[in-house]
C-alpha cells in the first residue's frame, strides 16, 4: 500500500490506464452474452408481463390494455393446472422411488453394473419425439399393439393406454420415467459413493440391519441429492409438452391437456387471446419460483448436511 | 438364527445374488427393447408391422419403410439439412460467445461483475415456455421467420453453460496467468494458448449438451418456425403421422432411426464422458 500512496502522479495516471485498458477487455467479453441473455431471456419475461395486460393477438399484441384481466382464471386452466399436478404428482413418486432402488441396487462397483447404468441412461439422450412415438406404437391399442399382445399373453385383458381418458396421463408418465430413470439415478448414485465406507462399517458393527441402515443413514447423507431431485422434477414436469403432444395431443377429451399446452393454443391456435396466454406463462412461472422457494424454505431445513 | 439372517441380508450370498443380476438383465432388456423394436419396426414392410400377432423379428427384411418416408413429400434431406446447421451454429455460436464470458466472470475484476453475473443467475432460472412468445414476435417483426436464424440466435448464450464454463476456468492457478504476463503474453494469447487448452473438457462437454439438446430440440422449433423450408427433422417425424392414409408405423420408427441413431453412436464412442458431464451437471 506504501508503494501506492508514494506514487507519483504520472506513476498513478499510468496504473489508472492500464486498469481501465484491463476493465474494457472484461468488458469486451462478457458483452455478447449479456446482449444474448438480455435479447433473448430477460427482455421477453418483461415483455411477456406487459402482454398479459393487454387483449391482441400475434399480430397486434397490444390491442386494448385490461389491467390484469387475463388474470380471472377460466374453468379451462384450472383443468390444465390439475393435469399438470397430476402428472407431477405421479412423475414425482415414480422417478424418486424408481431412481432410490436402481441406484442402491447398482452402486457396487462391478462390470454388470456399469453396464447397467449405461443401459439406463441411454433414453435420456433420445429426443421426446422419439422416445413418444415409440412408445404410442408399443401402447398401441390396436390388436397389432405390442403391449396388448403381451398382456393377453399373459391372461391380462387389454388396456386403452393413451386412448383412455383414465389410463392416458400414467402412460405418458410411464414412458418419461423409462427416460429419465437412468439420469437421476446416476445423480444418486454418486451421492452414495461419496458416503464414507466407515460409516456402513460402524453401523453393521452395531447391528444395525440393511433396511435401517438404508433408512437411518443412506437416505439423509444423500438428501441433498434428493433435494434436487425435488425440484428439477417438479419444475421439469410443470413444462412438460413435446411428450404430451406427441403420444396424446392433449387428449382424450382435456385428459392430458398440461399447463404448457394450454398456453401454446392460446398463443397460437387461437384468435385474440394472447394475453390469456402470456397470463398463464407468467402465472406458471409464479408457480415455478413458490415451489423452489418453499422447496428452500422448508424442505431443506429437513435436509441433513454432513 | 435371526443373526445369521441379518447377516444374510447384508452380505448376500450367491443364491440372492444370482436372482439380483438375472431380473438386472431382464430390465435391461426391457430398456432397451424400444430401440430395438423401433429398428425392426423400421424394416418391415406395412403388412408385416400391422401383423396380428407382431412379429418380434421381421420376416422379409426390406427398406419399405425408409422408400415410403423418402416418397411421404416430405424433403426429407432438407429437413435433416437444417437440423445439421442449426445443431453445428448453436455450437459454434455458444462457444464464441459463452467463453470469453465464462473466463471474465472466472479471472478478472472489473466494476459491476456481481450485477452481471446477476443477469446470468436469473436468466438460469426463467423456463422456454415464458419467453417464446416475445421471442417469436420480434423475430416477426425483423422477417426473420422463414429462416433458420430464430432456431439459432436465442439459445446464443445458455446460463447454464457460462456456469460450467466458469467454474472449470476458476480451477486453473492463478499463478499460470501471472507467469504468463511476466512473459508478455497478450490477452488473447492468455485466453488461446493457455486458458483453451486447459478447458478442453469443460468446452467439449458444453458442446455436447448443446448437440444433443439441439439435435432432439422439438418445442422450439414448433413455435419459433411457419414454414417447413426451414424445419428439423423432429418435426419431419411428426408431419409423418398426419398422413391421410392413416399412420404407417414402419415409415415413421424409419424416420425416427434417422434421428435416434446418430445420437446412439455418439453415445457409444463416448459413453463415459457423457454420463460423467451428465452426473456433474446433476451435482452443480
Amino acid at each position: 500500500m506504501t508503494a501506492v500512496t508514494s506514487m507519483t502522479r504520472e506513476q498513478k495516471k499510468e496504473l489508472g490506464r492500464i486498469k481501465r485498458r484491463s476493465w474494457l477487455i472484461s468488458y469486451a467479453m462478457i458483452l455478447p452474452a449479456i446482449v444474448f441473455l438480455i435479447a433473448f431471456v430477460i427482455y421477453p419475461t418483461i415483455s411477456m408481463f406487459i402482454m398479459s395486460l393487454y387483449f391482441g393477438n400475434a399480430m397486434n399484441p397490444y390491442k386494448r390494455f385490461q389491467w390484469f384481466k387475463n388474470y380471472s382464471v377460466r374453468p379451462d386452466f384450472w383443468v390444465a393446472l390439475r393435469n399438470t399436478a397430476e402428472y407431477t404428482g405421479m412423475a414425482l413418486v415414480l422417478v424418486m422411488v424408481l431412481s432410490i432402488l436402481f441406484a442402491q441396487w447398482m452402486y457396487k462397483s462391478r462390470k454388470l453394473n456399469n453396464v447397467a447404468q449405461t443401459v439406463f441412461f441411454t433414453p435420456h439422450l433420445v429426443a421426446g419425439v422419439s422416445a413418444g412415438f415409440i412408445w404410442s406404437w408399443l401402447m398401441s391399442s390396436q390388436p397389432y399393439g405390442l403391449f396388448n399382445t403381451v398382456f393377453n399373453a399373459l391372461g391380462l385383458s387389454s388396456v386403452r393406454w393413451l386412448d383412455d381418458s383414465s389410463t392416458a396421463m400414467f402412460s405418458i408418465v410411464l414412458m418419461n420415467t423409462w427416460k429419465s430413470v437412468g439420469y437421476y439415478c446416476l445423480i444418486i448414485m454418486s451421492a452414495m459413493k461419496s458416503i464414507p465406507t466407515e460409516i456402513y462399517e460402524s453401523a453393521r458393527l452395531d447391528g444395525s440391519s440393511s433396511i435401517k441402515t438404508f433408512f437411518k443413514i443412506t437416505i439423509p447423507m444423500i438428501s441433498p441429492q434428493l433435494f434436487f431431485l425435488l425440484i428439477t422434477i417438479t419444475t421439469g414436469s410443470f413444462k412438460v409438452f413435446d411428450s404430451v403432444r406427441i403420444m396424446t395431443g392433449g387428449g382424450p377429451g382435456d385428459a392430458t391437456r398440461v399447463l404448457s399446452m394450454y398456453i401454446y393454443d392460446y398463443a397460437f391456435e387461437r384468435n385474440n387471446t394472447l394475453g390469456y396466454a402470456c397470463a398463464a406463462g407468467i402465472l406458471m412461472m409464479l408457480m415455478m419460483v413458490a415451489v423452489t422457494v418453499f422447496d428452500f424454505g422448508f424442505v431443506e431445513k429437513k435436509v441433513h448436511y454432513q | 438364527m435371526i443373526k445369521a439372517i441379518k447377516n444374510y441380508f447384508v452380505q448376500p450370498g450367491w443364491g440372492l445374488q444370482l436372482l439380483s443380476d438375472i431380473i438386472k438383465i431382464l430390465l435391461m432388456l426391457a430398456f432397451i427393447f424400444p430401440f430395438y423394436w423401433m429398428l425392426v419396426t423400421a424394416f418391415k414392410g406395412y403388412t408385416e408391422s400391422m401383423a396380428v400377432p407382431p412379429t418380434l423379428f421381421p420376416k422379409v427384411w426390406t427398406l419399405e419403410g425408409y422408400r415410403s418416408t423418402f416418397n411421404s413429400g416430405l424433403n426429407i434431406l432438407n429437413y435433416a439439412k437444417n437440423t445439421v446447421l442449426i445443431t453445428t451454429a448453436v455450437i459454434a455460436l455458444q462457444l464464441v460467445i459463452m467463453v470469453p464470458a465464462a473466463y471474465a466472470f472466472a479471472k478478472r475484476e472489473f466494476p459491476l461483475k456481481g450485477l452481471w453475473f446477476g443477469i446470468v443467475l436469473v436468466a438460469f432460472m426463467i423456463p422456454l415456455q415464458l419467453t417464446y412468445i416475445p421471442v417469436y414476435l420480434r423475430m416477426q417483426d425483423l422477417n426473420l421467420v422463414n429462416t433458420l436464424w430464430p432456431q439459432i440466435l436465442p439459445m446464443g448464450a445458455d446460463a447454464f453453460g457460462i456456469f460450467m464454463l466458469r467454474q472449470s476456468f476458476k480451477q486453473i492457478p492463478d499463478e499460470i496467468i501471472e507467469s504468463a504476463k511476466l512473459d508478455s503474453a497478450g490477452e488473447i494469447q492468455i485466453m488461446t494458448r493457455i486458458m483453451l487448452p486447459m478447458c478442453k473438457s469443460a468446452m467439449v462437454t458444453i458442446a455436447m449438451f448443446s448437440f444433443i439438446g439441439t439435435w432432439n430440440a422439438y418445442f422450439w422449433p414448433l413455435v419459433m418456425t411457419r414454414n417447413e423450408s426451414v424445419r428439423p427433422l423432429t418435426m419431419a417425424v411428426e408431419k409423418l403421422r398426419d398422413v391421410e392414409m392413416g399412420i404407417r408405423w414402419n415409415s415413421l420408427m424409419a424416420a425416427n432411426t434417422l434421428l435416434v441413431v446418430p445420437i446412439l453412436i455418439v453415445f457409444i464412442f463416448a459413453s463415459k464422458k457423457i454420463i460423467e458431464g451428465f452426473a456433474y451437471r446433476g451435482m452443480k
